[in-house]
């Protein structure tokens, strides 16, 4: 089963269509039915309470907060909130899960219908339909031990951490996501990281990828043409970077042709991404197991948002990230281009923080997009890990504009503060670099250039200023660098006139 | 004897993880019937003009607010368990499933 369709080929011949689930992690402080604190990093099993742990007796309350994020996350994506909803039961056995349910929403989500434009790096916009989003709780951390390489098959134990069980999460998922094509996993991407970056501006989660506060299931089928009936699909579970979202959907499309070509049937099934070896592989097939027995959460009333309070959050929502993208695009006069490069740089709020410091939005992207891009690619890193604040660029930029630095040396002094010597003036002073502005070394080096290089001196004399530039050469060399060469051009044609 | 009720019975003690013996097969199946035939004569009784209950108590938007409390004791929590190691819960190893 390990052939594959090469993936130009697969997408010639079939058409993709997925279907993205994305549970989010509120960054509410308390978990969403108790008030046990929910914060990462702790040590296991010490933000547990009755609730979290599913204690007999213990009885859930709604966190008010988390609602109100749910709701400013549904309003976010076009949804419909729900004029009542309620919680519902999921029953299923798991260590993870001690309450041997989780408490989520089945019937009756709180947000529904709606949709998310995508970007696309080249700009193209590819609008996503929303199915529903509903609110549920996370579940335990399980670490197996033993087995081979840790892995869940011949594991000897497992451990259990019910810090996250209870955290509260929001599952959004979509409608069937057609149209896209051979660009079906940039979509996928693109579609995650557009939510990533709109739950952090609506200021609802961390929305951290590396620390799983953002999840992606992936559902792939394959149909022989956009006309023809949707196939059956497979669902990639806990695609858990924006990379793998695009690999683990390239590699199910090549996978299932595979399938499909070989005249075999595509088996519905929960499929695990190995994200060391691109691959995905069958996990459980869908069977009675997943019988989950909904029915209504008794120890828990009805949610009736009042419509107020809802036009109320609407009001206040923030601008979302491609609003603000096209925004500042205007007011920073770049390019449409120019702007694509800069948020696929992730350089859109160092920017901002830049031009904020008293930066001009050309030379900051100038800095970011230049000499720090290169710096980023150098060292293998992305431009908001490098060891420089936007406050410190404005500080390197103010040395420029004020004749300080000229544009050669202020590369040397950011070189320097990226090698950690501290602030653009630290540097400037340990260093050693300013201009030289006092016009008396600069004419001591000239003489001896000219002295040095007799041969041009004379013909600079006799009105031929074609080899000025070995002279400017000399002085800069002479003063390591720390010369402006326009001042010296001019000191230079001073003193061969009037001597 | 498998009828549908006792067959019922048995898919739901299996998903439950519950062990039957036949003798509590058959006896449980006679008391579910019972009761379900007993909830039905409810929906004789409903006419479209009594609205569905999702709730007994007529309650709604009962928030508790985001306010941390304070956390149970770590080792009184370990105490409780069958078995502890690292600060954690030991569970027997799962199979077929995945984290």
């Amino acid at each position: 089963m390990s052939a594959l369709v090469d993936y130009d080929d697969a997408v010639r011949r079939y058409d993709p269509v997925l279907g993205i689930e994305v549970h989010v992690e509120l960054g509410t402080r308390t978990k969403m039915f108790d008030g046990a604190e929910q914060s990462f990093g702790a040590e296991p099993n010490t933000q547990v309470t009755p609730v979290s742990l599913g204690l007999p007796g213990a009885l859930p309350a709604v966190n008010g907060t988390a609602v109100e994020y749910a709701v400013r996350i549904g309003l976010a994506m076009n949804c419909q909130i729900a004029t009542s909803c309620r919680f519902a039961r999921k029953n299923y056995f798991y260590p993870d899960v001690p309450k041997n349910f989780q408490t989520s929403q089945y019937d009756e989500p709180i947000a529904s219908g709606g949709w998310v434009d995508v970007e696309l790096e080249d700009g193209t916009v590819f609008r996503v339909l929303i199915e529903r989003a509903h609110m549920e709780e996370d579940a335990g951390k399980n670490t197996h031990v033993g087995g081979e390489g840790g892995r869940i098959h011949g594991a000897d134990y497992s451990l259990v951490d019910y810090n996250r069980a209870g955290v509260p999460l929001v599952e959004i998922v979509t409608k069937p996501i057609e149209g896209a094509g051979d660009r079906a996993p940039e979509v996928a991407r693109a579609y995650v990281q557009t939510l990533r970056d709109m739950f952090r501006a609506l200021g609802v989660s961390e929305a951290r990828m590396e620390r799983g506060n953002v999840r992606a299931d992936v559902n792939v089928s394959l149909r022989p043409s956009p006309d023809a009936p949707l196939g059956t699909r497979t669902e990639t579970k806990n695609v858990n970077s924006f990379r793998a979202v695009e690999r683990a959907v390239r590699h199910e499309i090549s996978r299932q042709a595979a399938v499909l070509d070989a005249g075999e049937v595509v088996v519905q099934e929960t499929r695990h991404w190995h994200e060391d070896r691109a691959v995905t592989s069958p996990g459980r097939i869908k069977s009675d197991a997943e019988d989950y027995r909904y029915f209504p959460e008794p120890d828990l009333v009805p949610i009736v948002p009042d419509p107020a309070w809802v036009e109320q959050i609407r009001a206040s929502l923030p601008e979302l990230p491609a609003a603000r993208r096209r925004r500042l695009a205007t007011e920073w006069g770049y390019a449409d281009a120019e702007m694509r490069d800069v948020v696929n740089a992730g350089a859109v709020e160092l920017i901002e923080a830049t031009v904020a410091a008293g930066v001009t939005p050309a030379a900051a992207r100038k800095w970011w997009m230049g000499e720090l891009a290169r710096t980023a690619k150098d060292r293998d890193t992305e431009l908001d890990a490098l060891p420089i604040t936007p406050a410190q660029i404005g500080q390197l930029q103010h040395l420029v504009d004020d004749g300080t630095l000229t544009d050669k040396l202020a590369r040397q002094v950011l070189e320097g503060v990226l090698s950690g010597e501290g602030d653009p003036e630290q540097v400037v002073a340990a260093r050693g670099l300013a201009v030289v502005s006092d016009d008396g070394p600069l004419l001591e080096a000239i003489d001896a250039a000219l002295a040095a290089q007799p041969d041009i001196a004379a013909k600079i004399r006799s009105g031929n200023l074609g080899p000025v530039g070995a002279i400017i050469g000399a002085v800069m060399k002479a003063t390591r660098g720390q010369a402006d060469a326009a001042r010296v051009r001019e000191l230079v044609v001073e003193r061969v006139t009037n001597t | 004897m498998s009828t549908p009720w006792r067959d019922e019975v048995a898919r739901v003690a299996a998903l439950a993880r519950i062990d039957l013996v036949p003798d509590e097969l058959d006896r449980l199946a006679g008391e579910l019937e019972v009761i379900v035939e007993a909830v039905a004569k409810v929906s004789q009784v409903a006419t479209p003009d009594v609205p569905a209950t999702s709730h007994p108590v007529p309650l709604s938007n009962v928030f508790r607010e985001d306010v941390p409390v304070a956390p149970l004791d770590r080792d009184e929590v370990l105490a409780a368990a069958p078995e502890a190691a690292e600060g954690k819960f030991v569970v027997p190893q799962i199979l077929g499933e995945d984290a």
